[in-house]
């Protein structure tokens, strides 16, 4: 019989409960039968000493293919060399250096496991749970130890010292608070940033790589351009990548007829038929550019947002909360498309300050 | 076992073996004949007989729902002015005829000849003027990094960035590029086919158009450096591979540990 820590004897029940439990006025029927431990079954190893020596040398050929695989892994490493700097070298020798890794640690485990399943003595032995509740005796210590050291240390007793460790401990986390504050932008609002972009009114419509200007004449009925305004290419690489983030805007054609404005002031934000909008989605800020010309649907592959481009970018399906907002176009005297001002709202995904409207 | 009589005939036993290889000679022999003819099918695109052919082919195959005079009708779009590169383009890589209306005209094999082909893009050609179909000199020794950018900045939003394809939105999908021919890849940029924006001169110029040309047949011709490519859909299909043999792996190697041994 197992010995819990106490040097107590477990208390084993051998036998079912009656079904008679203390507080409960209906005895169930059906009581569980404790069905208590399964039969000893020998294994095969126990049973034919032949079989136990094999199942032994087969644990120690496990060890030895480890050695192998470890050794294996050295060679791969010399016989595939990297230094040729071709993808297809590298491939090959991370390929064969990591097979033969795994296989010495795969060995190594079956061997382990294989070893205590088949080799080592079969004994069966049950370890029953103890009550985790200490003794009265056990916990009366316990409460007059707190006690004594609150006696001891004053902690109690001496407001002052409490009340100065708290007052330090509330005060510790404090710097981090400064500090990761300080990772903000420093000397800008980042309100700002992230309710305006590069764009502003005469600022030409460029393409995205090249920064080349674009004609409205250019833009034929079912074409597609990638936008970046105008002077991004000049930019330093970091700040053009961060306003390229907020810029990007995809340009596209269709008839004139097939576009439904809500006001005539928003119709004038296009110029026949040519319609510009920020390609940075609503909902967490995936850049939308899947364009279906035939049926003006934009997709955006992170979540599966569609937006219709025919209505003003209405959303039509997808988790985004608010149409792509529409960058005003017009062309300027040389007959270049030209923004007519920033965005009028923020774009991509929520934030705190931004007003719902 | 008893011998067959005829072996011991007239005939060589030979003979059989023989003539099956005269025959598959002389049919591989035609095929190959054949399809160098129409290989090097050259048609007159300007010729009255080529529009006359092709005008043919039209009413029979395509006039159903493309109307008498190609002017549209409520199943099909009008074809005045789509050019020669778009037929081609269509009919040449087996989306038309279409097999069923649907949301995506998926590719099929070929129902036309070369010359049919032809003969029908220069019915198509003589409606209206429209993107001609481009010459060998238009497709070849474009810059590979360069059209790399223009691929990623204009095409891998929908066809993925190995020109694997991917969803577009209720059943339409941008197909996968990796079998694509220079010569289609260019009229689809051109004539922008089914929902595919078109990408004209001043969009991506014939040099850009080389360059994304290059970049897309050097996917098609390298091996990926990453080992197995599992169709090159990125997490999705990595993950199900992991999910259902990594995961199934550890499955089966818990349950082995913890089975009693026999």
């Amino acid at each position: 019989m197992a010995q819990n820590e106490n040097g107590s004897a477990d208390v084993v029940p051998t036998t079912a409960p009656t079904g008679a439990v203390v507080g409960t006025a209906v005895v169930p029927a059906d009581t569980f039968e404790n069905p208590g431990l399964p039969p000893h079954r020998p294994r095969i190893v126990d049973l034919d000493p032949k079989k136990k020596q094999r199942a032994a040398r087969f644990v120690v050929a496990l060890f030895w293919v480890s050695v192998a695989g470890s050794i294996a892994a050295v060679f791969a490493y010399m016989f595939f060399p990297i230094e040729s700097g071709n993808v297809e070298d590298v491939r090959n020798n991370t390929l064969f250096v990591g097979l033969a890794i795994a296989l010495s640690l795969l060995a190594i485990g079956i061997a382990a496991v294989h070893w205590g399943k088949a080799v080592m003595d079969d004994k069966e032995g049950v370890d029953y749970r103890h009550p985790v509740r200490g003794t009265e005796e056990t916990r009366a210590r316990a409460l007059e130890v707190f006690k004594e050291a609150n006696e001891e240390s004053g902690f109690s007793r001496r407001t002052l010292i409490r009340g100065g460790l708290i007052a330090s401990l509330v005060a510790f986390p404090l710097p981090a608070i400064a500090l990761f504050r300080g990772l903000a932008p420093m000397d800008v609002d980042p309100n700002d940033l992230l309710k305006h972009t590069m764009w502003k009114k005469g600022l030409r419509l460029t393409q995205d790589p090249t920064g080349n200007p674009i004609k409205a004449s250019d833009v034929t009925i079912g074409s597609a351009y990638q936008i970046i305004p105008e002077g991004l290419v000049d930019l330093p690489e970091h700040e053009m990548l961060d306003e390229k983030a907020k810029a990007a805007v995809l340009l596209v054609r269709l008839k004139p007829e097939d576009l439904t404005w809500s006001s005539e002031e928003r119709k004038s934000w296009s110029y026949d038929g040519i319609v510009a909008y920020s390609k940075i989605c609503t909902h967490v800020g995936c850049p939308v550019a899947l364009y279906e010309q035939q049926t003006h649907n934009l997709l955006c592959p992170c979540h599966q947002s569609q937006f219709d481009i025919a209505n003003e970018c209405a959303v039509i399906f997808g988790p985004a909360a608010r149409p792509l907002p529409q960058l005003p176009i017009t062309v300027d005297s040389e007959g270049y498309l030209v923004a007519m001002s920033d965005f009028t709202e923020p774009v991509g995904p929520s934030f705190w300050e931004r007003s719902t409207s | 076992m008893i011998r067959n009589p005829r072996k011991s005939g007239r005939r060589s036993p030979l003979a059989s073996a023989s003539l099956l290889l005269v025959g598959l000679l002389a049919t591989g022999g035609a095929y190959v004949a054949f399809t160098a003819t129409t290989a090097s099918a050259n048609v007159d695109m300007s010729s009255p007989e080529t529009i006359e052919n092709g005008q043919k082919l039209f009413a029979a195959n395509c006039a159903t729902c493309h109307g008498q005079q190609a002017q549209g009708t409520d199943a099909g779009p009008s074809l005045i002015g789509v050019g020669a590169a778009s037929v081609d383009f269509q009919v040449g890589s087996g989306r038309m005829p279409m097999q069923a209306n649907s949301p995506q005209a998926p590719t099929k094999p070929v129902q036309f000849t070369e010359e049919q082909t032809a003969e029908l893009a220069a019915y198509v050609a003589s409606l209206a003027p429209g993107p001609a179909i481009p010459s060998e000199s238009e497709l070849v020794g474009g810059n590979v990094a360069e059209g790399g950018e223009l691929f990623r900045i204009n095409c891998a939003m929908c066809h993925n960035v190995a020109g694997a394809g991917g969803a577009l939105t209720e059943g339409k999908y941008a197909p996968a590029l990796t079998e694509s021919s220079a010569k289609h890849i260019y009229e689809a940029m051109v004539t922008g086919p089914q929902n595919m924006p078109a990408f004209n001169d001043l969009n991506l110029t014939p040099e850009d158009k080389k360059n994304v040309i290059a970049y897309i047949q050097y996917h098609q011709e390298t091996q990926s450096a990453g080992g197995l490519e599992l169709g090159s859909l990125g997490p999705v299909s990595e993950g199900l591979f992991l999910w259902v043999f990594g995961l199934g792996g550890i499955v089966a190697l818990t349950v082995w540990i913890t089975a009693k041994s026999n």
